[in-house]
Formats: C-alpha cells, structure tokens, sequence
C-alpha cells in the first residue's frame, strides 16, 4: 500500500467527516429551535422541520464526493493510487467541500435557527425564511461542485 | 397571466336589506370591505356589535373545546385535520336545518362542558385523597384512632421522631428522669423515609415531663392529624377514590356518546365563526338613521353583475367609484388551470403590482425544468408524479391551495422522469445493478443508457449546458422588464437598461466562446467566422457605451453621470455570479443520481441467494425513501431559490396586497348552494 493511497483515503474521509461534523451541528442546533416552536403551535411542524433539514446537506454533499472518491482510488473501483503525488492530489480535491461544508452547515444552521424564529412569528413567511438558510448553501455547492471536477479530473 | 382588474364600488342601502345584503355577498366571496372613514360625517354611526362578536366566538370556542375533547375521550379516523384535509360539502338545505337546530347542539356541547368540568373536579378530588393517603401510610398499623389524647389516667402521645429508633431507645428516651420503674410504654409503629413513627404512653401526671423528654428527642406531632382509626381512613379514601374513578369513566362515557355529533359541532363552529365575523364587519361599516353604507373592491368583470344584483334586488344605489393609486388596489392574479399551480410559488414571494407583469406562466416553466433536473431521476419521478396524481384524485375536496400546490409537483415529477432518462437515471442506476447482479449481464455493459449523457462521465458538459439555462432564464427576466418599460413608453430606458444590457453581455459571450480559456475549461470549440468576431466585439463595445453614458441618465453633472455609468458597468460581475449560481442544477442533479447508485451499491453488496433479493430489497426501499425525501427537499428549495434571487432580481419587485374578499371563511365544511 503506498502512501499515495494513505493521502488519498485522508481526503476521502475528510470529506464526509467535516461537512457530517458541520451539518450534524446545524440542524442539532436548528432542531432546538423546531422543537420550541413546536411547543407553542404544533401546526407549524412541517415547516420548521424543513427548515431543520435545510444544514443537513452538506453532510450529504461530503459523503457524495467521499464516494466519488472511494470508488475511484481502488477501495470501491478504480486504481489503487500508487504514487505520493496522486494521493495528494486526491486529498486536496477533497478539501473544499470538507471545509466549506464544515463551515458553511455550521453557519447555515444558525440562519435557520433565526428563520424558525420568523416563521414562528410570522407562520405566512415561510418562502422568504426558507430563502435565508438556502443563501448559505450557495457556497457550499459551490465547494462540491469543485470537488467533484477536480476528483474526476485526476 | 394577468394581474385582474379591480373595480372599486361602494354601495348605499336601507337599513331592512342591511342582514340580506351582508349575507349576500359572504356567501358570493367576491367583495372586499374597505371601511370608508366616517368622522366627516355626523350623521353616520358605527354600530357597537362587540357583545354580539363576542357572543358567537364563545359560541365557537365552546364548540372547538368539545371537538378536542371527543378526539381525547372518543378518538376516531374522523378527526384528523391534516394536510389534506377535505371539507365536508353541505347542501345549503343540510346546512339551514342545521343551523334550526343549533339550540339543540348547544345543548350537547353545554353537557359535554358540564361533564368536562366533574371530570376535572373528580380528578382534584383524587389527588387530594391520594396525597392524604401517602401521609397516613406511615400509620396504617396504628389501631386507635389517631386523636387519642389519653384515658382518665393515662396520656397517649402519638407523633414521629426524626431518624430510626427502636422501642428500647424510645423508652429509654421517654421515661428518663421518671422514677423506676417508669409507667411508660413505648411502641414503634413504623419507619418510614428517615422518619419513625412512635405511640408513647403514660401517666397523665407525668405527661408534661415524658412529652418535655420526647421533644428532646426530636418529637413532633403529626401535622394534620386525622380522626378515626388510619386503616379505616385508609380505606375511606380509597373507596371515595374508586367512587371518584367511576364518575370520570361514567362522564368519559357521557362526552364519547356524543361522538357521533362530530361533524355537527364541526358544522357549528364554523357557522358561529361565520356569524361573528358577519358582526366584526357589522361594527365597522357606517350606518345613518335609515342607511348603511359598504365600500370594497370587486373584480372589474363582476362589478356590473353586483351592481345589478344590488340595484334591483335590494334597492341599492350603486356607485362606481375612482380607483384612485393602483398602489391600494388589492391584487388577485388570473392564470390558466396548469399555470395557476405555480401561483403559490409567486405569493410566498409577493403578488406583483397592478400594472405590472404576472411572470406565474412564464415561472412555471422554469419551475418544473429547473426542478426536474436537479431530482433527475425517473424512478424518483414517476413516484412523484403518481403520489400527487393519487392524492388529487382521491381528495377532491382538498383546500385549493395545496391541491394546486401538489399538481404543481405532478408536474414536477414528470419533468423529473423525463431529466431522469436524459441522464439515464432510474431509482440511480438499479435497472444495471439488478441486470449485472442477477441476470448475468457483463458488468462492462450498461443496460439502461441516457437518452442525452450521464452527467458523472462529462460534469463540464453538463455545467455549460446548466450555465446556459441560466443565461435563458436571466435574459427572460432582463426581457420582462424590458417589456414593462416600452409598456409605460420608456423608450431611452428601454434602450439604455434593457438593450444596452443585451448587447454588452451577448457580445461578451461571444467574444469568450472562441477562446483558448474557454475551450480548456470546457472542452468545447467554437470556430466563429471573423465577421462574427468583429460583431461580437461591436456588440460589447456598444452595450458597454450605452450602459456607461445612459445609466445616470437622470443627473445633470456629467463626472457624475459617467461615474454612475462605470459603477453600473461594473454590474456584469453580478451577472456572472448569477450565472455561475445555476451550476447547482448540475450538483444537486449529481447528488441524487450518486447516491441512488451508492444505496443500490450497499444493497448488492451482503448475501447470496434469496437472502441477498430480501437484503436488496430492504436497502432499497429504505434508501430510496429517504433518498428522494432529502433531495426533493433541495431541488425544491433550490429551485425556489433560483426563482426568488436570480430570475426576480432582474426584474421583479413585489408589493402587491393580496384581495380578500368577505367571505365564509370555513374550516370543516363548504356549502353548496342549492339549484
């Protein structure tokens, strides 16, 4: 097993362990926020629990390019990688989606943690609270979009 | 696709027609009440009906709260109120007999209160017993009465002594100081929590000094004291709690055996609920001695239909009025069967204006494309497809918003199956894995191919095809607007906005596509002719003048006009943002389709055999289930997303009120009017 495959297998994981860190923090965080709600009006349900699940892409999006990944560098299909340099070159195509998926959950969580609170006050504005949350996401499709070209241009 | 014309009226009528008048046109839904002000005019009044309001929504909280309690006390299919909830339709007949009957109901429902309110009452009743039970529980070896001060001779101190003690202590403790032999008993009766339970007894001389003695002890009286022997207190309380028990099953019964009632009460409540808002409006609407007077918006179609209606069946006098600053127009919008589904998409956003453009059509058909590509799957899809199309037929009587809501994703799903076959996806790549797994086929060998290309194997292809689309539904939004500005006669805006735009950036394009940075990023070659070239470069050249030298067109200081002009000009980065936004249609198209193929991976993965078809099987459903709820989920949001800030953005801006006309406004039932 060369090291390659070890660089390799880090961006792999990486990719579904931080964007999973990041999502699992957001809609824990925005799920707090659901259950008050619903405490009070249990019609608001439906809504707020879409706007729970709005941070739990991210974790999906990681695992997506993980696999991608997975089944290219010979663990799922593919190759085994057999040099340093292409196992680096795995790891960092890796590395937009980890972090940003990190981050970008975290902070989308947040905003959905404020939109639950707009909906519960204002149950009639649920597209424009939904819009907030998905603001966030932007940049993390962005990041698995650049993953995903980079793990398949290698 | 229109926004509909409104048509202000205001209507003048005797006071006898006032009750008929007002029904009318409840039950037609087509007014909405503006309350004109009346402080310029002594002669008119507002009529107090707050009592009256008052009276009704009691009525209809009472009927709420035995609703609620017949779902507690006698659960059935009927009360669910969910999504998809149907109103019961009521023939106007039905619905007057019911209502001749409403004294009758009121009854019941007065019953079901009264029973409600012994049931709370038994179950106060309970809690007290059973909190005197657990604080005589300690005593129930006790067999004198627990008040037992003593006989002629001797004093009988009952009490507890913090901690444990044995009956050796307690009457060491008791008779100390007492000459010996000490004529006192002691006896323990339980111990209990850290606390034990004594019976001491002794000469009534000496009581003074055995109780001064217990005390030091730590010795306390029991702070309610119970007369009568505790076991039989015991059982007193138990017998008045069973009696208690079986008046609340015998009051449960009482409120269940009502449960047959439900949809009248249902009936009910919605016919007070009614009745107080006919007398919220009754309390705001002028009135002199002989006449009231209404004002409201009507559809400008209708309003010759009302006014005829109200001239000659009630003597109304009828004024069309001046409909002032379309600003304060309420806006109800007018869209064909299919494209009226996507009219709740718009609301969330906002109603447009009157005067300008309706985009539902025009939205619909970015809505459904831009959805189908991001579920892109055919399997995902045709379930879809079908689960809307179930639900529709079967719940006819659905509130039209969410009927309309789920047609809109019937469309959806269509559109899904058919991205789903362009990019050869169904349920991911199951139709292979099943082939490859079960059926022998090579694995090298694809059995369900795409009709246009599967995206993993090409994602730059895909990204431009995306980026187009985009580009499309961005210059249709530049287009509106371009519509709305020739439509006020703005010619130089239109050229210098909307045509200036066009040109800078289709000459922009061009100018890219031919290169060598464009060719590498996209692996596509353009050969453009050099006339072309010099077009697009004439194109960019003169849009990027127009937009320089027309977008401050309204300031006279020419530096600044100019400078506005460059920081407008600097907008194109804005559309390049846009436009790389709409890569998400390729990511969420790529999300679905990998892990449908993953969750098909997984299943194929364990056993062999029949075990390895059920494994499959399981997997499969699961995965899929859960695969399609996420992903559904963020094509929807993302596709509202692309509607609400790129397409809007170019031209949009809402701030439309919405009509709300007078109406019965119902949550259980419809009426249908007889013919």
């Amino acid at each position: 097993m060369s090291m390659g495959m070890v660089f390799a297998l880090m961006g792999a994981a990486l990719a579904t362990a931080l964007p999973g860190v990041g999502s699992a923090w957001g809609v824990g965080m925005a799920g707090q926020a659901a259950a008050g709600v619903v405490s009070e009006d249990p019609d608001q349900f439906a809504k707020v629990l879409l706007l729970q699940l709005l941070p739990g892409t991210q974790g999906i999006y990681g695992l997506l390019v993980t696999f991608i990944t997975l089944s290219q560098i010979g663990i799922l299909g593919g190759d085994p990688v057999q040099d340093t340099a292409t196992g680096m070159l795995y790891l960092f195509a890796c590395l937009p989606i980890a972090i940003v998926g990190l981050i970008s959950a975290y902070h989308q969580g947040r905003t959905s943690v404020a939109s639950i609170g707009l909906v519960a006050k204002k149950p009639d504005q649920f597209g424009k609270a939904m819009l907030f949350p998905a603001m966030v996401e932007t940049y993390a499709i962005l990041a698995l979009l650049i993953s995903i070209l980079a793990v398949n241009g290698i | 696709m229109a926004v509909v014309k409104m048509q202000k009226l205001s209507i003048c009528a005797n006071k006898k027609h006032r009750k008929e008048i007002l029904e009318t046109l409840q039950s037609m839904g087509v007014m909405e009440l503006s309350y004109t002000d009346i402080d310029k005019d002594p002669e008119l009044q507002k009529m107090d009906t707050q009592m009256a309001e008052n009276k009704y929504e009691k009525r209809q909280a009472s009927f709420e709260q035995a609703l609620r309690l017949l779902k507690t006390y006698a659960p059935s299919d009927g009360d669910k109120t969910g999504l998809f909830y149907e109103k019961r339709q009521v023939p106007r007949s039905v619905m007057n007999e019911e209502i001749a009957n409403r004294h009758h109901f009121n009854v019941e429902v007065a019953d079901i209160l009264s029973a409600e309110k012994s049931i709370t009452e038994c179950q106060g009743v309970i809690q007290k017993d059973t909190n005197a039970k657990i604080s005589l529980s300690p005593w129930a070896d006790l067999d004198i009465p627990m008040s037992t001060t003593g006989t002629r001779d001797t004093a009988c101190l009952i009490g507890s002594i913090p901690g444990q003690i044995t009956p050796e202590a307690l009457y060491a403790a008791a008779s100390a100081d007492l000459p010996e032999p000490a004529a006192v008993t002691a006896d323990v009766i339980s111990t209990v929590n850290e606390s034990t339970q004594v019976v001491v007894i002794c000469l009534k001389n000496e009581a003074e000094k055995v109780e001064d003695n217990l005390r030091a002890a730590g010795f306390s009286r029991p702070s309610m004291p119970v007369n009568g022997i505790p076991k039989d207190e015991i059982a007193r309380l138990d017998a008045e709690i069973a009696s208690m028990q079986k008046k609340i099953g015998e009051q449960k019964d009482v409120i269940a055996g009502y449960g047959g009632e439900r949809e009248n009460f249902r009936l009910m409540s919605d016919y007070y609920h009614s009745r107080a808002e006919k007398y919220d409006l009754l309390g705001k609407i002028p009135q002199s001695r002989n006449v009231f007077f209404l004002e409201g918006w009507v559809p400008a179609d209708q309003a010759d239909g009302i006014s005829k209606l109200m001239t000659e069946h009630f003597g109304a006098a009828v004024g069309m009025e001046d409909n002032g600053d379309p600003a304060d127009q309420p806006v109800e919008l007018h869209n064909n069967k299919i494209a009226r589904t996507a009219e709740s998409v718009l609301k969330s956003y906002g109603l447009p204006q009157h005067g300008r453009v309706d985009p539902t059509a025009i939205m619909w058909v970015f809505y459904v494309v831009f959805f189908g590509m991001m579920l892109s799957d055919a399997g995902y899809g045709i379930v879809m497809a079908l689960a809307c199309a179930i639900i529709v037929i079967k719940k006819k009587n659905m509130d039209p918003g969410t009927r309309d809501f789920l047609k809109l994703f019937f469309f959806c799903g269509l559109s899904t199956t058919f991205w789903g076959f362009m990019y050869g996806g169904f349920f991911g790549d199951a139709i292979d894995v099943i082939a490859h797994t079960w059926f022998g086929v090579p694995s090298d060998q694809a059995v369900l191919k795409p009709l246009w290309f599967a995206p993993l194997n090409n994602p730059m292809r895909l990204l431009m095809w995306c980026l187009l689309f985009g580009l499309i539904h961005l210059f249709t939004g530049l287009g509106i607007k371009g519509y709305e500005t020739l439509k006020a006669h703005d010619v130089v805006g239109f050229i210098s906005d909307i045509v200036g735009w066009y040109m800078f950036l289709l000459g922009l394009i061009f100018l890219l596509l031919p290169t060598d940075l464009f060719a590498s990023i996209s692996g596509m070659t353009f050969a453009f002719p050099a006339w072309m070239h010099t077009l697009a470069k004439i194109l960019a050249i003169g849009g990027a003048l127009i937009i320089l030298l027309m977008s401050g067109r309204d300031r006279k200081n020419w530096a600044l006009r100019i400078a506005l002009g460059a920081y407008d000009l600097y907008g194109v980065t804005s559309w390049l943002s846009d436009v790389l936004s709409y890569s998400r249609l390729l990511a969420l198209g790529l999300a679905t389709g990998v892990i449908a193929s993953v969750i098909n991976m997984m299943g194929s993965m364990f056993g062999s055999g029949p075990v390895k078809v059920i494994i499959f099987i399981v997997v499969f459903i699961l995965g899929h289930t859960l695969n399609i709820a996420i992903n559904a989920l963020g094509a929807y949001v993302h596709t509202n997303r692309l509607q609400y800030v790129e397409f809007f953005g170019k031209f949009y801006d809402a701030g439309g009120r919405e009509f709300r006309p007078f109406r019965h406004k119902t949550k259980y039932i419809q009426v249908k009017e007889d013919n």
